[in-house]
């Protein structure tokens, strides 16, 4: 089959123009900096008629934000990505079903896609007294992830809560809650923090697994590095302000008015890695994300940073940790060693002065001892 | 004269010296209404918004790092920087202000010594501590360039404009120069105004002596406010657990002491400051030079002495040609 | 009639030419200086703000031209009359050596065009050491000039004034006795501000200025011998020896005195175990105690110090012994902070040679043209 022959039908399985495919692709590609090759190899895969790749998504103690960020998705929208791409065979908030149905109909799906399907998780799980405090189906959060994720081929953890816990799982968490990584030792999750989590990192990595089989390079948190690669205060539109040392004082005050850095408002920029400046919120463009919008970041998608440190507090800036372009203690200006020229010229005005001394006292020498005195050539 | 009376003068010029040399004078004691700064090394955060604000009020050029010329990228204090945020380094340098495997920021301008080297060796009066502020000034006016001052400050602060055709001597002057006196105005150096983390804080030296202090005297994790511009009157505040300072406050007594005060978690050597005693070199400087030259009486004695008997001598040589 | 002559002979001979081309090279490197500035020709820094053209230039430069001042001492305060015939070339060397140093001070200021402002008393600062220094360097180039002046009336014929001059004379050595004794202390009180930055083995604090003056008086002894060898084997004269053998127990004794005090300081301040410590600081300071230790073998009877050789290997060895101890102190071991270096620039070193051989190309072509030597028959 020609790539012409299966757009055509991709053309008629998801009713969108073959053009606005592939821009689709191009896009999710250029969120992770992949080429337009491999944003080609990804039009092909979703593309190619085959099975649409099975996904269960399971909701813990969480708002449903991440849901909500991802029906916010332009690119492809909510409904072409579940009903033309992916089969989302069990969501508790978009199925249509209910009840016991959907309850069977979720173990049946696990049981024939044992090893292929997708488990996406939002929300944190509570662990205390067994994990009662999040019940479906009389099953707790707990069981319901294990289950899932025994058998699941990937597993993203979508939103803060799911990646770390979120915001239960600070102050007195009443519950226990974990994210979920913490409850599944030895599994590899995907976490995808943020709150709410832009919904393109989801998507993009969804992409990648469909395109390549295989998921996209973690850091040591489980955490994409196309996505979580880098501080927010790296990419961050107000950065040459922080570098220039005009911070906004007070909410609504001329350095704020002016777009300054919010640094001394408690933007926890500089200790929270995201992408947020480069990919910002809603498709909206003009800088559409917290910082840009005048808001100090408050750290959401870092454990340890959002919820956990007072909103006001300065974050600590990681990008200075060494090495980074900060002269040592012992850098000085201008200063030069030796120079084999300079040292040769020392030595031969030394040695001038040796020389002569050395001849005019071996000639004082031998005038002594020459009775015919210093008239003498 | 015999040549016995001679070394009689001699001796006694000698004992006099030895008289005045026991009443060398002590360090000076800081101005009246001293004013300085404090720098908290843990606090510092490295974003170099002082140097940038030091260099935009003080109308100084960047200072490329070889070819890279469109950032400042000063390596440390020169003609052409006054203030110059460097780091010190320990093994792997991963956690803040830690003595092994960490790094700690440090900054480097004028001290604004109580007993400034450059201000008593200055032969032409171009450094001058200000009598009620303390503040050490510059004056180009008369300076003569001979550099002295770089060489007799402790911290080699002083610095000349080697690579201009008629430089001149660049330091910190606390930003309250003629032409831009921001202390005089009420208001206060640049470094301190636009710092976001109130690591470099401006006031009185007995207000951020106390507050140095109270920090020191703080528990590691206990949460401070700290106070953000002036410590007499702080712009804003912020809450931080306070690190594991170490406890010494440089500038209480190093040399005299000094208006601009460091504190920090990492030993002062590390950081680049320099072994000094309590006791200003200058003091010991002046002490010597007063003694021999006060009223320049000894010269004068020295001089009549001389001259009777050269006198002498020379009547009998026929003459003094010589 | 005066004792004094002038050599005369020819000018241009091939010493004058080669000391002529290396002055030319110095003074393009200085013609740079002036319009690029300092940066352009010196390895000048933050640390090192003082290189060679204030150690070698000015303080070492004005100790080697301590002859004068040595003599003056010898001669008119101690009225050792016989020595007499030595005094005119060494006023010679002391007024080049000055001029020439007060000159290297003028191009090593930062702010040349202002140097007047050091002559205005309202800007003195009376705390300051360097100002003692510049005063003092100042007011002796002039005394040294009229001191020497009789030379230069002699050759004009000028006898009258040099009559009124003669009157007056005393008065102008007395002060040429004072102002080295007080300048040249100062340039080892002005080691004492840099407290830390000069090395222990070095910094005495408050016996600096005797440290200095003992050496500038032994180095311009020795500088008399040197300079005497020199014109000796130079111009093929007769030795000098048998004066030069009395200066030289000058040298033995001063250096015995020198070396008491320094040990002394070291012992007392507990410093004997930098001494020790065989790293480069104590490398440095044996090095300099040998050259100060080889005098007082190679003069250590009667017979070694009649024989010229001996004088003059004494003397250098001296020489290089003062200047050192100026040069560890100031640069070679001083040590401003971490990261600091210094080593002088090509450019710098032939501004500092080509100002040495500017002076000695003045002394030749001066001693030819002046009545400065003493008549060999009047001797």
């Amino acid at each position: 089959m020609t790539n012409q022959d299966k757009f055509e039908l991709l053309e008629q399985r998801l009713g969108i123009s073959r053009r606005d495919f592939l821009k689709f692709c191009t896009g999710v590609a250029a969120t992770m900096g992949l080429s337009t090759s491999e944003a080609m190899a990804m039009a092909e895969a979703v593309a190619s008629p085959r099975k649409r790749p099975v996904v269960i998504w399971l909701h813990g103690q969480e708002c449903t934000g991440p849901t909500e960020s991802l029906l916010r998705g332009q690119h492809p929208s909510l409904e072409r990505l579940i009903l033309e791409m992916i089969s989302l065979d069990y969501h508790q908030t978009l199925d249509a079903g209910a009840g016991h149905d959907v309850e069977i109909a979720k173990d049946a799906s696990i049981a024939a896609n044992k090893g292929q399907y997708l488990l996406v998780v939002e929300g944190s799980v509570p662990t205390k007294d067994g994990g009662i405090y999040c019940k479906i189906a009389n099953k707790t959060m707990l069981e319901h992830t294990r289950e899932a994720a025994e058998h699941a081929a990937a597993i993203v953890a979508f939103g803060s809560c799911a990646s770390w816990g979120g915001v239960q799982s600070v102050g007195p968490n009443p519950t226990e809650a974990k994210g979920v990584g913490a409850i599944l030792p030895g599994k590899t999750v995907v976490n995808l923090p943020g709150c709410p989590p832009n919904p393109y990192n989801f998507l993009a990595t969804v992409m990648h697994y469909l395109t390549f089989g295989a998921l996209p390079e973690l850091d040591g948190e489980g955490r994409p590095k196309f996505a979580y690669g880098r501080l927010i205060h790296e990419n961050c539109e107000r950065r040459p302000h922080f570098d220039a040392g005009r911070f906004a004082e007070a909410f609504g005050d001329e350095g704020h008015r002016k777009g300054w850095c919010l640094y001394k408002l408690g933007c926890k920029g500089p200790e929270t890695y995201a992408n947020c400046p480069a990919v910002e919120f809603n498709d909206v463009g003009g800088g559409t994300w917290p910082v840009g919008v005048g808001h100090p970041c408050f750290g959401c998608a870092q454990e340890g940073i959002g919820f956990a440190k007072p909103l006001f507090s300065l974050a600590e800036v990681k990008t200075h940790t060494p090495p980074n372009t900060f002269p040592s203690i012992e850098d000085r200006e201008g200063t030069s060693g030796m120079t084999a020229g300079a040292a040769a010229v020392t030595g031969a005005a030394v040695g001038a002065v040796v020389g002569a001394s050395a001849v005019a006292a071996s000639k004082l020498g031998k005038s002594e001892g020459d009775s015919s005195g210093s008239n003498q050539d | 004269m015999k040549r016995r009376d001679f070394l009689k003068v001699a001796a006694g010029a000698s004992a006099l010296c030895g008289m005045g040399l026991a009443e060398a004078r002590p360090n000076l004691e800081p101005a009246p209404q001293a004013v300085g700064m404090l720098f908290d090394s843990t606090l510092c955060v490295g974003c170099k918004a002082c140097v940038a604000a030091c260099k935009e009020t003080n109308g100084m050029p960047p200072v490329a790092d070889g070819d890279i010329d469109y950032y400042d990228s000063a390596r440390d204090l020169s003609g052409d920087t006054l203030n110059v945020i460097k780091v010190h380094r320990d093994g792997n340098a991963s956690t803040k202000d830690a003595v092994t495997d960490g790094f700690a920021f440090e900054k480097r301008s004028c001290m604004h010594c109580v007993d400034p080297g450059c201000v008593s060796v200055c032969p032409v009066t171009a450094m001058r501590r200000d009598p009620i502020t303390g503040i050490v000034t510059h004056h180009p006016d008369v300076c003569i360039g001979c550099r002295n001052c770089t060489v007799g400050c402790p911290y080699n602060v002083p610095q000349f404009q080697y690579d201009k055709t008629f430089g001149q001597i660049s330091k910190c002057q606390m930003c309250n120069q003629a032409g831009v006196e921001r202390i005089s105005k009420g208001g206060m150096p640049a470094c301190a105004e636009v710092c976001p983390t109130g690591a470099t804080l401006f006031g009185s030296r007995d207000a951020l002596l106390a507050e140095a202090k109270r920090r020191l005297t703080l528990k590691p994790g206990e949460v401070y406010n700290y106070p953000r511009g002036d410590v007499r009157n702080p712009g804003s505040h912020h809450e931080k657990p306070a690190p594991a300072y170490l406890s010494h406050v440089w500038g209480e007594r190093e040399a005299g002491g000094t208006n601009v005060l460091h504190i920090a978690a990492v030993p002062f050597d590390k950081l680049g400051m320099p072994p000094l005693d309590e006791r200003s070199a200058a003091s010991v400087a002046e002490g010597v030079q007063h003694t021999l030259y006060n009223y320049l009486a000894l010269p004068a004695i020295a001089l009549a002495g001389l001259t009777y008997v050269v006198r002498r001598n020379t009547d009998k040589n026929d003459g003094g040609e010589s | 009639m005066s004792a004094f002559k002038p050599l005369g002979g020819r000018m241009l001979t091939p010493t004058v030419i080669g000391l002529g081309a290396l002055a030319a090279i110095g003074f393009f490197f200085l013609a740079i200086r002036f319009i690029d500035g300092m940066g352009a020709v010196t390895n000048l820094n933050g640390g090192y703000a003082w290189g060679i053209w204030v150690v070698y230039d000015v303080v070492v430069g004005t100790a080697f031209a301590c002859g004068g001042y040595a003599l003056a001492i010898t001669v008119y305060v101690l009225n050792k009359g016989q020595y007499h015939p030595l005094v005119r070339p060494a006023l010679l060397a002391s007024l080049l050596g000055y001029a020439l140093g007060g000159f290297g001070a003028f191009f090593d200021m930062g702010r040349w065009w202002q140097f007047y402002n050091i002559l205005l008393p309202w800007n003195w600062n009376f705390n300051s050491v360097m100002l003692e220094v510049g005063l003092c360097v100042v007011a002796y180039i002039v005394v040294l000039a009229i001191e020497f002046s009789p030379a230069f009336l002699e050759r004009l014929g000028l006898r009258d004034v040099q009559r009124k001059l003669n009157k007056l004379l005393f008065l102008f050595i007395a002060i040429g006795v004072l102002l080295p004794t007080m300048h040249q202390s100062s340039l080892g009180s002005l080691l004492i501000a840099m407290g830390h930055k000069v090395n222990p083995l070095w910094q005495a604090m408050e016996l600096m200025p005797l440290l200095a003056i003992i050496t500038a008086v032994t180095m311009g002894f020795s500088i008399v011998l040197f300079e005497a060898s020199m014109v000796t084997v130079g111009f093929k004269r007769p030795s000098e020896s048998h004066l030069l053998s009395g200066l030289s127990r000058a040298i033995t004794g001063l250096i015995l005195v020198y070396l008491v005090i320094r040990f002394a300081e070291l012992l007392v301040r507990g410093k004997l175990g930098l001494v020790f410590a065989f790293d480069f600081a104590s490398l440095m300071f044996w090095i300099e105690t040998a050259l100060f230790v080889v005098p007082l073998v190679v003069l250590s009877s009667p017979a070694k110090r009649s024989s010229g050789r001996a004088l003059l290997i004494a003397a250098v060895s001296m020489l290089f012994a003062g200047a050192l101890w100026r040069f560890n102190a100031y640069l070679i071991t001083f040590n401003p902070g971490p990261g600091y270096s210094y080593f002088p620039s090509v450019p710098e070193i032939m501004v500092t040679v080509g100002i040495v051989a500017f002076e000695v190309l003045a002394y030749i072509v001066i001693v030819r043209m002046l009545p400065v030597l003493h008549d060999a028959k009047h001797a």
